[in-house]
């Protein structure tokens, strides 16, 4: 008999999904494992696929629709089934169109979320569940629905499943000559308004908005707010930032590390050829070490009390369209620099892909963040719970210092780099904080200890 | 485009001449030369009902007594140059005789071709073609239509009456001792001797064409070099061209009087005189304005040419429009086209091409010809621009030492340092159609990285083009 296909828990943190393609159709055979769908989760694009074994009798909604968690998406049944006759066996009353099943699965309370209710039909204790579901979820279709409060653009047209496009209108007409400019200028060409042929943006274009001339006036800027309905990665971490920034106390340390000697020792590894090394390779590596020397720092705070990691696993903040990403480079501490490099270079390409497993960025026990390639010379960063620190990397650059040698005052030109490690005081208070962000400088600052 | 100077010679066949139409046209445009005709057809595409008054030949000056004509006139002149170079091809010619009345029955047999094949284009765009003069009439605010006398209703009045030949302070035109381009490209007997007053693309095409004929020709210009508004160096290099032709080439000269008698004897400043049978006077041309009724309607003028907005090419009044010659300089049919096609659509109200007045190529038709596109290096200075030159010789370039024209050369301005087409200048090889190439790179802002990395046949005139772009940068591999 026909059983219901309730959207799966495909990230760890998921509570809802962007059904983005479905890879099978109506009709379509279905063995176990066979995946029938790709979901945009809170973290990644995912593989969405069945256990079961059946033919794909209806679709339930379209591609592009946000799904809450346990929500039906489809219905499986047997060859030669009639899908009309399943679902009204299912009690969903009459064929939702899946039009029509993106208000209704928008509508329905918070599921109870529950990873197995795919196969929940071949479970008599709970067959009474989902029957419920759908049974609300077809009341609130019938009546008039308004559009789901995530997204109440004034205009439909504004709505797009894909946000990243709506900065501008497709491909850019640029003339080489302008796109030269604009480069070497730093100005965006997508905020100017050509003036060439088909709105070809030209050089005239470039020159006349950088010195904020015609083109600013004569410019057709849309006035009128744009809603961008947020992607699930967004709201991932709008609530997750959210209540890291409310529930963790953050205190805040910061030190500078005089780095001329990791540029060198940096400099002496790609010279032996192998996987590039990066600065941000280094300080990874400084860091686990540092936590590895300063244990009690690589901990978490859980309402059973405080849980002190063995292992030394560091989160990368990447940064994705759209968002950011934390690949994890397990072990660290233990890790050789290249071999860091090398993990830390297909995390974040697979991670900008949305190639990421769940496990490949969950459960880390430190976060880093470097910002110091945009020339952010220091910042502070929010913490990542339940880990209790993270560092963030400003710019490695060349400063005055004085320091002192035989007793008098001197100045000299150092490359210095500025830390910043946040703290979640209920587990490391400032001294502990202070150890550990020492630890790393020394470190970083006698960089040798990390290749012996 | 109707030549105001001679009214005498209107020719109204009786058999194509229409009475003006009862029913409002939505535009009615005054003179059917380049611009005038092109204007009409693309307003005819867009859905426009449209007449076109013409009170001469069909295609203007253009087509009549310009660039056609003179083509056909060069292309004998290019002939009988390449069968005196014969031997050198292995080919032993005798006798080579051009046969005058001929030549230039030719070259009228082919300017009355292309005028046919612009009535047709007007009878397959359904554009009623009105043979008569039109004069402008004031109306309110706006300017109404009279041909002949006769009222015609136009909602729009596009004027694109082009430009005639301008006389010198004291120095007229007679057509018969001092004649102009319509006269010297029809004339009944080939001069011993000819005189040209002025070195522009006019003087120096005919300069060429009757050398060739084997007539004494001297060559006058006012200004420093000829072709004032080509690349010194392009001009420096024709000039000796020409005067190892046997053309005599005079720079820098003033034209005091032209004594007229059996012969015409030019007087320089400083006493010099030249005589010849004839005086070619190509000094510039000046707008077709008069007797259109442009004062009565308040049509405003500027410096003898009509005053238009350019990007709509509306005149101080407001339903009537102006373009080419008639608008002022540069005086070439395709700018006038190109603006044709620009007003038009902006009348109609579709997307408009505008015309991109910085990348307007010139083209001068005698042998090696001459082409160019954006500033000369001298303007280049002037305007305070950094800029690295490339040149390549034509000797270098193996597909003209195969055809036997290694004269000239390609000399860019390449902008420093994002390489942008800033000018380009070409003598020599088959430069007036080459030009097309480094225009399209200069309008659209092309720079020297999408040229370098676009092949180019081999071989051909036009990689000298691209090994020029690379000499700028020091990248040619030929030279």
């Amino acid at each position: 008999m026909a059983s219901i296909i309730n959207m799966p828990r495909l990230s760890p943190t998921m509570e809802e999904g962007v059904l983005a393609k479905w890879t099978k159709k109506e009709g379509d055979k279905i063995s176990p494992g066979d995946v029938i769908a790709e979901v945009e989760t809170d973290k990644a694009n995912m593989d969405f696929p069945l256990e079961d074994e059946g033919v794909l009798l209806k679709l339930l909604v379209k591609e592009g629709t946000t799904v809450k968690l346990g929500d039906p998406v489809a219905i499986l049944g047997e060859v030669g089934e009639d899908p009309v006759k399943a679902l009204a066996d299912l009690k969903l009353g009459s064929v939702a169109a899946p039009a029509e099943a993106k208000p209704a699965a928008e509508a329905k309370p918070a599921a109870e979320a529950k990873p197995a209710a795919a196969k929940m039909a071949k479970d008599p204790e709970e067959e009474t569940a989902p029957a419920n579901a759908p049974a609300s979820a077809a009341k609130t279709a019938a009546a008039p629905v308004a559009p789901p409060k995530s997204v109440a653009p004034p205009k439909s047209e504004t709505l797009n499943p894909q946000p990243s496009t709506l900065n501008s209108t497709g491909r850019v007409k640029v003339s080489p000559l302008a796109r030269k400019i604009a480069d070497e200028r730093g100005v965006d060409v997508r905020s100017i308004s050509g003036s060439g042929p088909g709105g070809r943006v030209v050089k005239r274009d470039v020159l006349e908005a950088r010195a904020g001339g015609r083109t600013r006036a004569a410019a057709p800027i849309n006035l009128e707010d744009v809603l961008v309905p947020a992607s699930q990665m967004r709201k991932a971490i709008a609530r997750r930032l959210t209540e890291a920034k409310r529930e963790v106390p953050h205190i805040y340390l910061t030190a500078d590390a005089t780095v001329d000697r990791l540029f060198d020792l940096r400099e002496q590894l790609n010279e032996l050829g192998g996987p590039k090394v990066s600065v941000n390779d280094l300080v990874i590596k400084a860091y686990a070490m540092a936590l590895r020397r300063i244990p009690e720092a690589n901990s978490s705070w859980t309402a059973e009390g405080i849980v002190r990691h063995g292992r030394v696993d560091i989160s990368v903040a990447v940064s994705i369209p759209d968002g950011l990403i934390t690949p994890v480079v397990r072990g660290a501490a233990e890790k050789a620099v290249t071999d860091i490099a090398q993990e830390v270079k297909s995390l974040a390409e697979r991670g900008k892909q949305k190639k990421l497993k769940p496990e490949e960025y969950s459960d880390g026990t430190a976060s880093i963040s470097n910002l110091g390639m945009y020339g952010v010379r220091e910042f502070v960063a929010i913490i990542n719970p339940p880990e209790a620190v993270i560092l963030a990397v400003g710019a490695a650059q060349k400063r005055a210092v004085v320091r002192e040698r035989d007793g008098k005052d001197e100045m000299i030109i150092a490359r210095q780099m500025t830390l910043t490690l946040s703290c979640d005081h209920r587990v490391v208070d400032g001294v502990l904080g202070a150890q550990l962000l020492a630890e790393i400088v020394k470190i970083l600052e006698k960089p040798m200890a990390m290749v012996i | 485009m109707a030549d105001v100077a001679k009214p005498a010679d209107v020719a109204k066949p009786a058999d194509t001449a229409k009475p003006a139409d009862s029913t409002e046209k939505d535009l009615v445009v005054i003179g059917s030369g380049p611009g005038g005709y092109t204007a009409a057809i693309r307003a005819a595409q867009l859905g426009l009902k449209v007449a076109v008054v013409e009170r001469d030949a069909v295609g203007g000056i253009c087509t009549n007594w310009g660039c056609i004509p003179t083509k056909a006139l060069l292309r004998t002149a290019e002939i009988i140059e390449t069968l005196k170079h014969a031997d050198e091809f292995g080919i032993v010619v005798e006798g080579v005789k051009p046969d005058f009345d001929k030549v230039i029955a030719r070259s009228r047999s082919v300017a009355e071709k292309n005028s046919k094949g612009i009535e047709y284009l007007f009878k397959k765009n359904k554009i009623e073609l009105i043979r008569g003069t039109a004069k402008l009439t004031k109306s309110g605010n706006r300017a109404a239509l009279t041909v002949d006398g006769k009222a015609l209703a136009a909602k729009n009045i596009l004027l694109a009456t082009g430009a005639r030949p301008k006389p010198l302070p004291g120095i007229e035109h007679d057509g018969k001792s001092i004649i102009s381009y319509k006269e010297a490209m029809a004339l009944k007997t080939k001069p011993a001797r000819l005189v040209i007053i002025g070195a522009g693309a006019i003087g120096v095409e005919f300069a060429y064409f009757y050398n060739q004929l084997g007539t004494k020709v001297t060559l006058l210009e006012a200004l420093p070099q000829i072709l004032p508004v080509e690349d010194e160096e392009v001009a420096a290099a024709l000039a000796k061209r020409f005067k190892a032709t046997g053309i005599e080439v005079q720079t820098g000269v003033k034209v005091e009087r032209v004594e007229k008698g059996a012969t015409v004897i030019v007087h320089l400043a400083g006493g010099a005189k030249v005589e010849a049978e004839q005086c070619l006077l190509a000094a510039g041309v000046r707008g077709n304005v008069e007797g259109i009724g442009l004062e009565e309607c308040g049509v405003k003028l500027d410096r003898g040419f009509i005053s238009v907005d350019l990007k709509s090419y509306r005149t101080s009044v407001e339903n009537v429009f102006a373009i080419g010659d008639v608008i002022g300089p540069p005086m070439l049919a395709h700018k006038a086209s190109a603006e044709a096609i620009a007003c038009v659509e902006v009348m109609a109200k579709h997307k408009v091409h505008a015309v991109n007045y910085s990348a307007i190529p010139g083209c001068t038709y005698c042998h090696p010809e001459i082409a160019s596109v954006g500033l000369t290096e001298k303007k280049a200075k002037e305007a305070g621009l950094k800029f690295k030159i490339g040149r390549f010789p034509f000797m270098a370039s193996g597909k003209a030492r195969a055809a036997g024209e290694t004269d000239g050369f390609v000399k860019v301005l390449v902008g420093d340092p994002h390489g942008e087409i800033l000018g380009a200048h070409i003598i020599g090889g088959a430069s007036t159609d080459m030009i097309a190439t480094l225009t399209l790179a200069a309008s659209n802002e092309l720079t020297s990285d999408e040229i370098l990395s676009t092949v180019h046949a081999h071989p051909t005139f036009a990689e000298a083009m691209k090994e020029a772009v690379a000499a700028a940068l020091g990248e040619a591999i030929d030279i």
